[in-house]
């Protein structure tokens, strides 16, 4: 009777495996539009990898798109920039996220690897530095006052917001971010500090901005960093501080992110395309639709669409995969 | 150390009476008889603790139910996750993702698991080296922490060329990490099949084979099936290995194959929880609860096979 019950299992798990394979192979095959010309003749599975900031952004275009595309189906792993360009140099996804450019070691690992890729620029982010929403003496931090704050040598000596600026008040310095594996760290420390992955370790790091914003809010003398769109959901328990990169406080928002006037730390997004992938018409397709409805996919995951140069940038690069 | 383990089973169950009654008198002890001060603060104290455990869980549970459970409808069931549209989000994929997923760990790890559990408590010989360095690794496994099962399998998989983020591969990490757990709770279940019926069977005339398959394996399933369902009650709730491989946060469509890529509910409860929007975070608190109603079903199941068909020796 065992066996019998064995017998069965076995069968549709044999099935399922050789109608999976079967499928798998049919994919590569599917290149070539079929005879009735039409768009619909678009299918496939798009794998798409990286970073979890940008995840949002490639899941709305991959909705957005399946809705023309029926049998195209796009998924989104979050492995984070650096892990997701791993498996991207490794062949093993066909689009990575990255909420930072390329690192040469990453690049190196691609051309070793014989993976041939094209940035694409996909939208703004905004760093935000964020305190309590009741702080008062938190309005606005030069570069320098943000640098004296998140200085790798900082750690364990400035403790007081007084050391900071003269002017604010004796109150413990608390500090929420990014884990260290993050392309959010990587780009706050590197715009800030001036090298990448160079900051004070005596902070509260999450992988979860939404550890940070409870944080924040909860301590009157707290500060974060994280993506735009976190602010704006929690407009009610937490505030932008606005940051002096040289020409005066700017707040960042959707606006001031998109004509670079946020500036050092208003960040572009990027998603990188395999070459080999972007042979398959569906891929391609894709590709061109997420730049092409940049607007509405931004607005969908709560993004800083691109402005009109950077537009114009990215309809070249898509042009440019061939 | 040749100590036979055989000769060894009827003594604890002898001693399990034993052991029930101490606790009971203590208690007694505590609550009527000795008043002293030391013996009342210590009471307060176990009180304190149970009382800790169960506010945390209280808190908790009742945070998400009010949270998800009006989120919580057929489209919540039926519907993939949109970016989009938050407020239309739905776990179909990573509810038929975790079906699909556990199935295939089962059909992997129970017949291995059960089988080298008949080997090292049936066959092998309590004193040859190999079957005790089994034993040791088998226990040593069974605290080794999830996530590097993940890395293990990954490690696995990439080098024979099965797609990485597949159903397949996920199975083979979960079913590496309950294999121990399998293995040692079908010994036990072995083990407590009475040697007499053994013996009885194979003064028959039954050879060793056919005691196995006829006598002691059938009187163990009850317990064989409480451990396997509860060991997979673990898997279902696990996501770090599952993320480790690449489960899809972000998927719209059905798992169909072995080597499709799926999404599981830890995975998506993960993902939803970190985003900005509270729409997902909802979303997530649903998607816990229907968790929560798939492990409180298999453990029940668990407890119903456990009571019908226990046997008493």
């Amino acid at each position: 009777m065992k066996s019998t019950v064995f017998r069965w299992a076995a069968a549709p798990a044999a099935i399922t495996l050789a109608a999976g394979l079967a499928a798998c192979g049919g994919q590569s095959e599917q290149a070539t539009p079929g005879g009735s010309g039409t768009a619909a003749a678009l299918s496939g599975e798009i794998l798409i990898d990286g970073s979890s900031t940008v995840a949002p952004l490639s899941s709305a275009a991959g909705e957005l798109f399946k809705e023309k595309n029926g049998q195209v189906n796009v998924s989104v792993q979050t492995s984070g920039t650096g892990g997701g360009f791993k498996k991207f140099c490794a062949g093993q996804t066909d689009i990575s996220n990255a909420s930072r450019p390329i690192k040469a070691e990453e690049k190196a690992q691609c051309t070793a690897a014989g993976v041939e890729y094209q940035e694409i620029i996909v939208a703004n982010d905004a760093l935000s530095v964020v305190a309590h929403k009741d702080n008062t003496f938190l309005q606005c931090l030069t570069t320098a006052e943000l640098k004296t704050l998140w200085a790798k040598g900082a750690t364990g000596t400035v403790t007081s917001w007084k050391q900071v600026n003269a002017s604010f008040p004796d109150a413990p310095i608390k500090l929420y971010g990014p884990g260290t594996d993050s392309g959010t760290f990587d780009y706050f420390t590197e715009a800030i500090n001036g090298k990448a992955g160079d900051s004070r370790t005596d902070f509260s790091p999450s992988e979860d901005d939404n550890t940070i914003v409870k944080g924040v809010a909860g301590d009157v003398n707290a500060l974060g960093y994280f993506g735009l769109s976190y602010l704006e959901e929690n407009a009610s328990t937490i505030k932008a501080v606005k940051v002096d990169g040289g020409k005066g406080c700017v707040e960042p928002t959707i606006e001031t992110a998109q004509t670079g006037s946020y500036s050092p730390l208003g960040r572009p997004l990027f998603i990188y395309v395999a070459k080999k992938a972007a042979a398959k018409p569906a891929v391609k397709a894709f590709v061109s639709f997420y730049v092409d409805n940049d607007d509405a996919i931004t607005k969908a995951a709560k993004f800083v669409p691109l402005n009109p140069e950077q537009k114009t940038k990215a309809i070249a690069e898509v042009k440019a995969l061939g | 150390m040749s100590v036979d383990t055989r000769a060894t089973i009827d003594p604890p169950d002898a001693l399990e009476g034993g052991t029930e009654a101490t606790p009971a008198v203590t208690l007694r002890a505590a609550s009527h008889g000795d008043r002293n001060f030391t013996s009342m603060g210590f009471l307060v104290l176990l009180w304190l603790s149970l009382a800790f455990g169960i506010v945390v869980l209280a808190v908790l549970l009742v945070d998400t139910f009010i949270d998800g459970l009006p989120r919580l409808d057929s489209r919540m069931l039926t519907s993939y996750t949109s970016q989009v549209f938050p407020d239309r989000a739905g776990a179909r994929a990573p509810i038929l993702g975790s079906a699909f997923v556990i199935t295939v760990t089962a059909a992997m790890a129970v017949p291995i698991g059960v089988g080298a559990a008949v080997y090292l408590e049936e066959f092998a010989s309590k004193t040859s080296a190999f079957a005790r360095m089994v034993e040791l690794n088998v226990q040593n496994l069974a605290a080794v922490p999830a996530i590097i099962y993940g890395m293990l399998t990954a490690g696995l998989v990439v080098t024979v060329g099965i797609r990485r983020n597949s159903i397949l591969s996920g199975a083979i990490a979960l079913a590496l990490l309950i294999l121990p757990v399998v293995i040692v709770t079908t010994r036990e279940a072995l083990r407590a099949v009475p040697t007499e019926i053994r013996q009885g069977s194979l003064a028959l005339g039954a050879t060793q084979m056919q005691t196995v398959a006829r006598q002691t394996l059938p009187a163990a399933i009850p317990g064989i099936a409480t451990g396997v369902i509860l060991s997979l009650s673990r898997a279902i709730g696990e996501a770090a290995p599952l993320l480790l491989l690449g489960g899809l946060v972000f998927v719209q469509y059905d798992p169909n194959g072995l080597l499709s890529g799926f999404s599981t509910l830890p995975i998506q409860i993960y993902d939803w929880s970190s985003r900005p929007q509270v729409a997902f975070q909802t979303a997530a608190s649903a998607a816990i609860i229907i968790l929560l109603v798939l492990l409180m079903a298999m453990n029940a199941v668990a407890i119903v096979i456990r009571n019908r068909s226990q046997r008493r020796w």
